[in-house]
């Protein structure tokens, strides 16, 4: 039976911490430990959730927990995995939990890595679409248009220029035993991933939008329905990789606003009608494409 | 195991570990001062579907004796639950002291 | 015991083989390489039980072997010059996790210019990192140092990672004959590796954390404390290293005809057997000349250099590195050593070796005539003027 709200385990492991009121990351962290349990030894590169999760003597990780280099969440795990398993334990879930750009920038090299030894771990990438912990910084998943503190948004330029990286394809490139995509807004499709990716042996990734009221400029309560929103818009799509075939989790009949969740948040409020065509024709390549495979 | 408070707060050079090293879990501060607003549950509208719980990014909604609760020591206010709860069983009211 | 004729590369895989190390990361880059391709084989063959890594970085090799560590698994991994500066990042994190990992390092030049021959500024700018650096002189000392490398480090008191170095090429593909002492022996001479320091499903814990303004201090001072520990876990090794493969060490330091010597020379690596050779012609002459030889560098033997040096007249450190726009960085932890022991006697650098760059007798000869000055200065050998031996 798949895990929901009534059989999941009641146990918190993530309690306690100092992420900002609403986090998308920490309820992603939180609900993927729930799903994994007490044998989680959890990999955090630097970033926000280790930056709010472990200012000793305030540890808030109920589960083993250590934190890695900003580049070395996969690399870090594979170490944890094989440590492991060489003194014969093998009831354990290794799981790593990095941001955008701690998954598509600095950490890319050593995940791939990860998954081309096909390391027995799960590597969760929780995205806000920028470095939310040093201060809203563009990262290689930042979407087009955002505004954020290194793609201000002027008279010149309208924010970020490049679109979003696809790092749940490039995953599955490698040929990748599992991969998903999720978000905030979805909780228990994301749960049931979790617990899928729990019970395959391998490297499994899976890619969970989670917004950030900070970042994105919405209020503290609205983080579930603009992960919601973002993938009933097209712009964000759910779906899995196995066994070699991607199928597509959720196919909207008809998408809603891509406009109106664009202008709920304050990074993307500056952006034209021009600019808002340029991304909706952009979803609509994508779903094309999708319907296509 | 969930993280709890502790009373011990290690400050001296004797209490530190050798490696920073500690035992999981431990809580020395709490997290309500950060409120304005505090999430109250009406338990007359409240069906224990567990909405709010699956969602709070805190983690501070739990289940009691068929009823639902909210550890007011680590809520932050987000003002999640509220939204989410489809029976309108949770109003925020605001903190006196906020 | 077997004796085989082995490079200083074999000779350290032939030693880490007898550690038993449960996790290696490995990443090629010469004149490292054949360290883990020899034990690639040792796993094929079965001779050793490792989970082998093939990481995609040096970055990754030492991340790897800390998260090894992190859960209480014996770790070893093996660089190089760029390879070493790559993985900066995790030198003082391990140190600062306190995980006893073990890493051979073959002294190599670093770029620019591009140059892949034998010369120390790679380890010797990673002095401050927070590891424990050993340089062995020949292939016999590179197994033996392999061995005691995981004791030491992961030694309670010290519980700090170890850094071996072996001169590239010089000592790294150099053969020479070397006893293989037996697993049995080995079994004997190095306990599992057991540590409260470590994430276990019975007892979780949360490791690497931040500390901050109140508390950094209290973790920077243990580690320093570690490693200043190293000296009395040097000591407890070398004497069970003796006791039971018969072969002596002499701590931190050796010494070789410094007693009486009126001119000494200091140097580490694979250079110090042509410096004995050279002490030796020198006392034929009725020069009253000595060697000392650091066997460690961090932590530094400050008490044993200045007892080396107490009756002499003059010291000379000659180093294949440079610390630019200052000097060699051997010779500044040299000049300290000596003033903190109220010990004032001229000193002079020697830099050579550099790009792997040949030192030789007549050199080594040069400096022992050339440090009788009392002058201190900083000379790059085989460089212009009457002064530089060349």
């Amino acid at each position: 039976m798949a895990v929901n709200a009534k059989t999941l385990n009641e146990t918190e492991f993530f309690y306690g911490h100092k992420a900002c009121a609403g986090c998308g990351g920490s309820l992603a962290v939180r609900i993927a430990l729930k799903v994994l349990g007490e044998n989680a030894v959890a990999v955090l590169p630097a970033g926000c959730m280790s930056a709010v999760g472990f200012n000793f003597p305030q540890l808030c990780f109920g589960n083993n927990a250590i934190i890695s280099t900003f580049a070395g969440t996969a690399s870090m795990l594979t170490g944890v995995q094989a440590g492991l398993r060489a003194q014969g334990i093998t009831d354990f879930h290794a799981v790593g939990f990095a941001g955008d750009g701690g998954t598509a920038d600095i950490g890319l090299q050593a995940l791939s890595g990860a998954i081309d030894r096909n390391d027995d771990i799960l590597y969760i990438c929780y995205d806000n679409e920028a470095y939310m912990n040093t201060g809203i910084q563009k990262s290689s998943l930042t979407p087009f248009g955002a505004r954020t503190t290194t793609t201000p948004a002027g008279k010149n330029i309208h924010g970020n220029l490049r679109p979003k990286k696809n790092m749940f394809e490039i995953v599955a490139a490698h040929g990748i035993p599992y991969a998903a995509t999720a978000s905030v807004g979805y909780i228990n499709d994301f749960m049931r991933k979790v617990e899928k990716a729990k019970s395959i042996k391998g490297t499994k990734y899976i890619h969970i939008l989670a917004p950030c009221p900070t970042g994105w400029g919405i209020k503290t309560d609205e983080t579930i329905e603009i992960a919601k929103e973002v993938v009933d818009c097209g712009l964000w799509y759910l779906a899995e990789y196995e066994n070699g075939r991607f199928t597509l989790n959720h196919r909207p009949k008809e998408f809603s606003s891509v406009k109106e969740y664009l202008k709920k948040q304050s990074r993307f409020r500056h952006l034209t009608d021009e600019d808002i065509d340029i991304i909706i024709s952009s979803r609509d390549k994508k779903w094309l494409q999708l319907a296509e495979s | 195991m969930k993280p709890f408070l502790r009373e011990n707060i290690p400050t001296d050079l004797e209490e530190i570990p050798d490696a920073p090293a500690y035992e999981a879990g431990y809580l020395v501060t709490k997290n309500a001062g950060w409120r304005n607003v505090r999430p109250v549950i009406d338990p007359l509208k409240c069906t224990v579907c567990l909405n709010c719980y699956l969602h709070c990014p805190d983690g501070v909604i739990f289940r009691k004796d068929g009823r639902v609760e909210i550890d007011y020591d680590f809520c932050k206010g987000c003002g999640i639950c509220k939204k989410i709860c489809r029976l309108g069983a949770i109003e925020m009211e605001a903190e006196k002291n906020g | 015991m077997a004796k085989k004729f082995l490079s200083g590369n074999e000779a350290f895989a032939y030693g880490v083989r007898l550690a038993r190390p449960q996790v290696i990361s490995a990443y090629p880059i010469t004149p490292q390489t054949i360290v883990v391709e020899k034990l690639s084989e040792f796993v094929e063959d079965g001779s050793l039980k490792a989970e082998f890594i093939h990481v995609e970085s040096e970055h990754s090799a030492l991340s790897c072997a800390m998260g090894a560590s992190s859960v209480g698994a014996r770790a070893f991994t093996a660089t190089s010059s760029q390879g070493l500066l790559y993985m900066a990042e995790c030198l003082p994190y391990a140190a600062g996790g306190r995980f006893p990992v073990v890493m051979m390092n073959a002294n190599r030049s670093t770029a620019l210019p591009w140059n892949i021959y034998g010369d120390q500024r790679d380890s010797i700018s990673q002095l401050d990192s927070g590891w424990i650096q050993a340089y062995a002189e020949n292939a016999q000392e590179a197994l033996d140092l392999a061995l005691m490398s995981f004791y030491i480090a992961e030694h309670k008191k010290v519980s700090t990672p170890f850094m071996a170095n072996l001169d590239g090429f010089v000592l790294t593909h150099t053969y020479e004959v070397a006893d293989v002492p037996t697993q049995e022996q080995a079994d004997e001479f190095l306990p599992s590796f057991e540590t409260e320091n470590k994430m276990s499903l019975t007892s979780p814990k949360n490791l690497a954390f931040s500390a901050g303004p109140d508390t950094n201090t209290f973790f920077k001072y243990k580690e320093h404390i570690g490693l200043l520990n190293v000296k009395e876990a040097v000591a407890e090794a070398e004497k069970r290293f003796a006791e039971i493969f018969g072969r002596q060490y002499s701590g931190l330091t050796e010494s070789y005809k410094t007693d009486d010597a009126e001119y000494i020379l200091i140097t580490l690596g694979s250079i110090s057997g042509l410096v004995r050779e050279v002490v030796d012609k020198l006392r034929n002459e009725g020069k009253k000349a000595g060697l000392l030889r650091l066997r460690y560098i961090r932590p530094f033997p400050n008490e044993e250099i200045a007892d080396a040096l107490k009756n002499a007249k003059a010291a000379a450190v000659l180093e294949k590195d440079i610390s630019f726009g200052n000097e060699g960085t051997v010779y500044s932890n040299v000049n300290s050593a000596l003033h903190k022991a109220g010990i004032s006697i001229p000193t002079s650098n020697y830099i050579g070796g550099l790009g792997g760059k040949n030192i030789s007798a007549e050199e080594i000869e040069y400096i022992f005539s050339d440090l009788t000055r009392k002058k201190s200065e900083v000379k790059f050998l085989g460089i212009g003027g009457e002064d530089s031996g060349s």
